[in-house]
């Protein structure tokens, strides 16, 4: 399970964006959140994937309890999370040849070689071959560049999967292609997935069950 | 335009003077922009060239909005910059594109700056935040631009900058504020406002809908069309097609730099739906159609396969596909689709010469 528990969480201690939030994600189930821009959702969405540490709250993946954040986040829990942002430029180090974006959580692991086969399978399953992946950020479209993005959360073929308006960028059928090639990916592993974003047509087409960010926060 | 009227002589017969009218009329007026064969290529290192924008046509009426759909990457963006004189150095044009009596492709910088933009064509901004300065208020930066548009002084420029503010639907009581004060709604309304100041004919609108909220694109998207309803023509550059259904009274869909569709938008949208096999695909892509993605990625802009562009991807291409396909008939395709007036879905007599898979993909849409 990955549960989050009265989360309390945002950038100054006083003004929380995110209050007393709270869902739970049964393994192999996908669930949208759905909110409008600003509300706090990729805040919790951050926390989710131990990115950001909440004020107040618990969260639990596969039954422990979350102690750290970001790189202090234990290496096994940190890994069993992949995620993707609204945003690939931002996430993205410009100096990396898309081959090396994908890999790069394989570096840090220090798993490098037995992966690197993985790493061009996967790069084909979201779409990106040959010349494609000696490119830089810059030399590619946002399209592309969130391709190669997804590709990296599923690298280290993670059990849950958090993304943040993963698709808001990008045009109908690179979303549909996106969502296609985590809805596959789920399939093949079992991971279960928090979806976040602002679009209902899309959560609802997306995801077992959507909810509203009024109906998991407290303050709502 | 207000008065339609070829005299009616007082001996003719007036009914069908009547009826004749409206094509006459529509006949006249011309358009506010006219764009012929453009085209743009990027000269690349190592005498490389990228066509990404090849032999682009179409006419923008006063009063119309057109939608000019397609993946990122397609070219729209491209030809947004062109309309508005602001391509790289690298970049070499043919074609025309006539606004106002001025060609925009064959205008130097000095014109463009002191004629055209902001005067003849304004620009509704991707991402508004970039479009404002962050360190001045709303009302300065409406202020110096009336002042850099019309050199006037005084009360004039306060004048026009609450009026553009008032019709961009920009509060009044907002004006003295920052960007960063502003939601995402109010600075996009901000950077409209700027884009209405100069009185243009021509609003462009590029990508103004990207990563805002459902209700805050159909505002936005509604206001775009309010003020194209004012008289203004209004070219939606957008990978967003629920915000073109939404406005537009035509569709251009561009592929690979080309312009392959350019329809009716009620067409497009409705039962009929398009004819060109990708403009088709980026319809199904939608999750509230099919929601399957086209498969494979547009192609390079440097190395476009000889032929149509889209026949690596598409359902319906054969060996003619290898010859490009000219531009007819608000289509540029070997094999259209031509739907039926009744069932789009099902027509016997279509096809029925062509590939065995084609069923399959019939299946899928159903
Ligand atoms: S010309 Fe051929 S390949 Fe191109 S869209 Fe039409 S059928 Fe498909």
């Amino acid at each position: 399970m990955l549960e989050l528990r009265s989360i309390t969480a945002g950038y100054e201690r006083r003004a929380p964006v995110v209050r007393d939030a709270s869902l739970t994600l049964a393994p192999g189930t996908s669930l949208g959140l759905l909110g409008p821009s600003g509300c706090g959702k990729s805040t919790l969405a951050r926390v989710a994937a131990l990115l950001h540490r909440p004020d107040a709250g618990t969260v639990t993946v596969d039954g422990q309890r979350a102690t750290g954040w970001r790189h202090r986040a234990p290496r096994a829990q940190r890994t069993a999370i992949g995620v993707v942002f609204q945003q690939p430029r931002l996430s993205a180090d410009p100096r990396l040849r898309l081959s090396e974006l994908i890999a790069e959580p394989l570096r840090a692991t220090g798993r490098r070689s037995d992966l690197t086969a993985h790493v061009g399978e996967l790069a084909r399953t979201v779409g990106l071959t040959g010349e494609l992946l000696g490119r830089r950020p810059h030399e590619v479209s946002d399209g592309q560049l969130q391709r190669a993005c997804l590709a990296r959360a599923l690298v280290l073929r993670p059990r849950w999967l958090v993304c943040d308006e993963m698709t808001a960028m990008l045009d109908a059928s690179t979303t549909a292609a996106l969502v296609a090639v985590v809805e596959e990916y789920r399939r093949e592993h079992g991971a279960g997935l928090l979806a976040v974003g602002h679009d209902r047509v899309l959560l609802e087409r997306w995801c077992d069950r959507t909810v509203r960010w009024t109906e998991i926060t407290g303050a709502g | 335009m207000t008065t339609p009227a070829p005299p009616v002589p007082p001996t003719g017969p007036v009914e069908p003077v009547v009826s004749v009218e409206p094509a006459l009329l529509a006949r006249s007026v011309p358009p506010v922009l006219s764009v012929r064969g453009l085209g743009v290529r990027f000269r690349m290192r190592g005498g490389r060239h990228i066509a990404a924008v090849t032999d682009a046509g179409f006419d923008l009426a006063a009063g119309e909005c057109l939608a000019l759909v397609g993946e990122s990457g397609c070219g729209k963006s491209v030809l947004a910059s062109a309309l508005l004189g602001l391509l790289p150095g690298n970049a070499q044009t043919t074609g025309s594109a006539v606004l106002d009596g001025i060609d925009l492709l064959a205008a130097d910088e000095r014109t463009l700056a002191r004629t055209v933009r902001g005067r003849r064509v304004g620009l509704v901004p991707q991402s508004p935040a970039a479009h404002l300065t962050p360190v001045r208020t709303v009302r300065a930066q409406l202020e110096e631009t009336v002042r850099e548009l019309t050199g006037t002084r005084g009360r004039e420029p306060h004048r026009a900058a609450e009026a553009a503010a008032d019709r961009a639907a920009f509060p009044a009581g907002h004006l003295d504020r920052y960007p960063h004060e502003l939601s995402g709604g109010l600075a996009q309304r901000a950077a409209t406002a700027l884009a209405l100041i100069g009185d243009a004919p021509l609003l462009l609108a590029d990508e103004p809908t990207t990563g805002l909220d459902r209700d805050l694109v159909d505002r936005t998207a509604d206001e775009l069309r309010r003020h194209a309803d004012e008289g203004r023509a209004l070219l939606l550059i957008t990978h967003d097609l629920a915000a073109a259904e939404r406005i537009a009274d035509r569709v251009a869909v561009m592929y690979a730099g080309r312009i392959v569709e350019l329809t009716d938008a009620q067409r497009f949208f409705g039962e009929r739906g398009p004819r060109h096999p990708y403009a088709r695909g980026l319809l199904d892509a939608l999750p509230e159609r099919a929601f399957t993605p086209i498969p494979g990625l547009p192609p390079e802009l440097g190395e476009l396969p000889a032929g149509c562009a889209f026949a690596p991807r598409c359902p319906r291409a054969t060996d003619l596909c290898a010859t490009t396909p000219p531009f007819t008939d608000g289509l540029a395709c070997h094999h259209p689709r031509e739907s039926t007036d009744e069932s789009p879905e099902e027509s016997p007599e279509e096809r029925s010469d062509e590939r065995p898979d084609e069923s399959a993909e019939e299946t899928v849409r159903a």
